[in-house]
């Protein structure tokens, strides 16, 4: 029954939330300046993850395909796993441990020092007010910032498989050309969409009802809180991304 | 008969296993301050955040204009929304906002007002609350007083119709304290908003107040004037109110209001018993109004605790002298004549040292206009006549102006 009624609150909260993205006056300010919060700043942490995602894919991926001697496929295998599956998961677990957790912070803390509350007090609405700025520019940075990871994984895959291991970066990259097509482009961006959706709503709705938390108050509400977004985010998203999966293939 | 702006009937709220509020009903009216006292955590923050809508009842109704609010419509509520403000017992002040941005907040979202029509709103409400010099400042970086002027400033600059105040003195030292009480009745009499405030602050909030209601056990036992709740002869009202009334005014150092009143009764027994006579004198600061625009309330009220300070310093042992109102003082002067109380006048007139008023020079404008009224106290005339007496302009004595 809880299990229900949390499921039902969390489901409203997000339509509220991206309901109100499109509400007039559009917050646009406040929306750049989560643009910023949550994409600018994860650039370099994505850059760097990518590259050694790459670069591992890379290395893992040559000493497979030399068994088979066919190394010249490691441009397609480096690209597909990462366009399809490890560039939108890795991103989205990045920016839920910079940004989720912050925003699950930052809201926990509002609400428990009433300033939740006191936007109430003013008719103005919480959930435009806080959630539906970040939605918006997650959904708008969580597919460029894949976008970033998938490119600089693949130069990452070029580093350790061509000029390491000396496979010729013709193949390497012809491989990538070949073997991609715009299916696998789009999947990812729609992986990568979804996961926003998921770690923005899951991360301001665990702060958004510290106060309602049956562990702990205050302080610690908000501390419990911030794990539990981070936890359930990073489930939700392996969840998603397999029942995804399962669609998209 | 008058009706009430806002009518609570029989409220109930459970938390838990806990029940806060157990059928409380109060009657608020336009244009006045009401006034919340009780026992902590018993409920009148619960009571307050009902009116606003921020906690749901699970049991009774509130009425504004006598429309329950589970009856109005979605519209209905939000307008009446945009005419109510609520200060927070905790300020609730956006940490990650300037002093400026947290002013400006309700009306950059709530209103279709110019930048140029916001900026000058909130330059206004930050040089009327003192706040100038720190506008680009962080809630972090102010002082507990800055914050509650700054939740004042927020709270007012929608020029809202009812304003609601959380415990707005709570932690404040008494300057402060009366500083901000000063604020809340002033702006009520400019601006004419409905306020509805809970309180500590005995006796000090019921200088500002037009009524007062006290909870008890998740109920309104009590509702009236001020003076009513001084008067009661209800026991658990009158242990209340005696217990949190102190021996000293705080700001002033003086007996605040009812214990000046229980001094005159003890006084007029000795004139039937002894036949010993005495007099009244009533200092009235009259300019407060004006002087509180062109120096502020903060300003003014270090200058009421200094005032207040000579005047005790010019006064012989058995004299009593109590704080009336927020810029009344009442003076209880046993076995003095008319003419002792005129030359105490004079004295009091060419003794009060303008230098020491706020410990450094006056600002250009700044003056303290000073009213004494005087009245002899007499066998067969009451308290409440013979202070009327010293209140009426034909009485007034001698007036004088402190720089």
């Amino acid at each position: 029954m809880f299990l229900l009624m949390e499921m039902g609150r969390l489901a409203l909260f997000f339509l509220q939330s991206i309901i109100l993205i499109a509400s007039f006056p559009f917050q646009f300010r406040k929306t750049l300046e989560q643009v910023h919060f949550i994409g600018a700043r994860s650039i370099s942490v994505v850059c760097l993850t990518g590259a050694f995602t790459g670069m591992v894919l890379g290395l893992q991926g040559y000493y497979t395909l030399v068994k088979f001697g066919s190394t010249g496929f490691l441009g397609a295998a480096v690209s597909l796993t990462l366009i399809r599956e490890l560039g939108p998961v890795l991103t989205a677990i990045m920016v839920t441990g910079l940004a989720g957790s912050a925003m699950a912070a930052e809201i926990g803390i509002m609400r428990i020092s009433e300033q939740i509350d006191a936007l109430e007090t003013m008719d103005i609405n919480p959930i435009r007010f806080l959630v539906s700025p970040k939605l918006a520019a997650a959904l708008f940075s969580f597919p460029l910032l894949t976008a970033l990871f998938d490119v600089v994984g693949i130069f990452g895959g070029y580093l350790t498989g061509s000029v390491m291991l000396g496979i010729s970066p013709g193949i390497y990259f012809s491989r990538i050309e070949s073997a991609t097509s715009m299916v696998d482009i789009n999947g990812g961006f729609i992986k990568s969409a979804v996961f926003a959706m998921v770690v923005i709503t899951i991360s301001c709705y665990q702060g958004y009802y510290t106060h309602i938390r049956a562990e702990g108050f205050g302080a610690k509400g908000v501390s419990l809180s911030t794990t539990s977004a981070v936890v359930i985010a990073f489930v939700l998203i392996l969840v998603t991304d397999y029942v995804l999966t399962s669609f998209l293939l | 008969m008058k009706q009430p702006l806002i009518q609570i009937r029989d409220l109930h709220k459970r938390f838990g296993i806990q029940e806060v509020l157990r059928g409380a009903s109060l009657s608020i009216y336009k244009g006045e301050i009401t006034t919340i006292i009780g026992k902590s955590g018993g409920g009148k923050s619960v009571l307050l955040k009902s009116i606003v809508g921020l906690i749901h009842q699970e049991a009774g109704s509130i009425l504004f204009d006598g429309k329950p609010l589970d009856a109005m419509s979605k519209a209905e509520r939000r307008a009446l929304k945009k005419k109510c403000s609520y200060m927070f017992q905790g300020t609730a002040l956006f940490d990650s906002m300037t002093v400026r941005e947290n002013i400006a907040l309700p009306l950059s979202e709530r209103t279709r007002l110019s930048k140029h029509a916001i900026t000058e709103r909130v330059q206004e409400k930050i040089e009327q609350l003192d706040l100038a010099g720190f506008e680009h400042k962080y809630p972090s970086q102010l002082s507990g007083g800055m914050k509650k002027r700054v939740a004042l400033a927020r709270s007012l600059v929608t020029t809202p119709e009812i304003v609601l105040f959380d415990e707005p003195t709570t932690g404040l030292d008494p300057i402060r304290k009366n500083a901000v009480h000063s604020m809340i009745s002033d702006y009520q009499k400019r601006f004419g908003f409905t306020g509805v405030v809970v309180s500590h602050e005995i006796p000090d909030v019921f200088y500002i107040s037009q009524r007062v209601a006290m909870l008890n056990n998740g109920r309104i036992i009590f509702e009236g004037s001020p003076r009513d709740i001084q008067e009661t002869s209800d026991p658990l009202v009158k242990q209340f109110v005696r217990g949190f009334e102190s021996r000293h005014d705080e700001l002033t150092g003086m007996l605040p209001r009812t214990q000046g009143e229980q001094r005159f009764n003890e006084e007029m027994a000795r004139l039937h018993r002894h036949q010993i006579g005495f007099s009244l004198l009533l200092l009235t600061i009259e300019n407060i109004d004006e002087i509180n625009q062109t120096v502020g309330h903060e300003m003014v009220q270090t200058a009421i605790r200094n005032f207040a300070s000579q005047v005790r310093r010019n006064l012989y042992i058995n004299d009593t002298c109590a704080r009336h109102s927020m810029n009344q003082f009442m003076l209880v002067l046993p076995d003095t004549t008319m003419d002792q109380v005129r030359q105490l006048c004079k004295k009091l007139a060419r003794n009060i040292d303008g230098n020491q008023i706020l410990n450094r020079p006056f600002p250009a404008g700044f003056c303290l206009s000073i009213s004494a009224g005087i009245a002899e106290a007499r066998k067969d005339i009451p308290m409440k006549e013979v202070l009327a007496r010293a209140e009426s302009r034909q009485n007034t004595f001698y007036e004088f102006r402190v720089c």
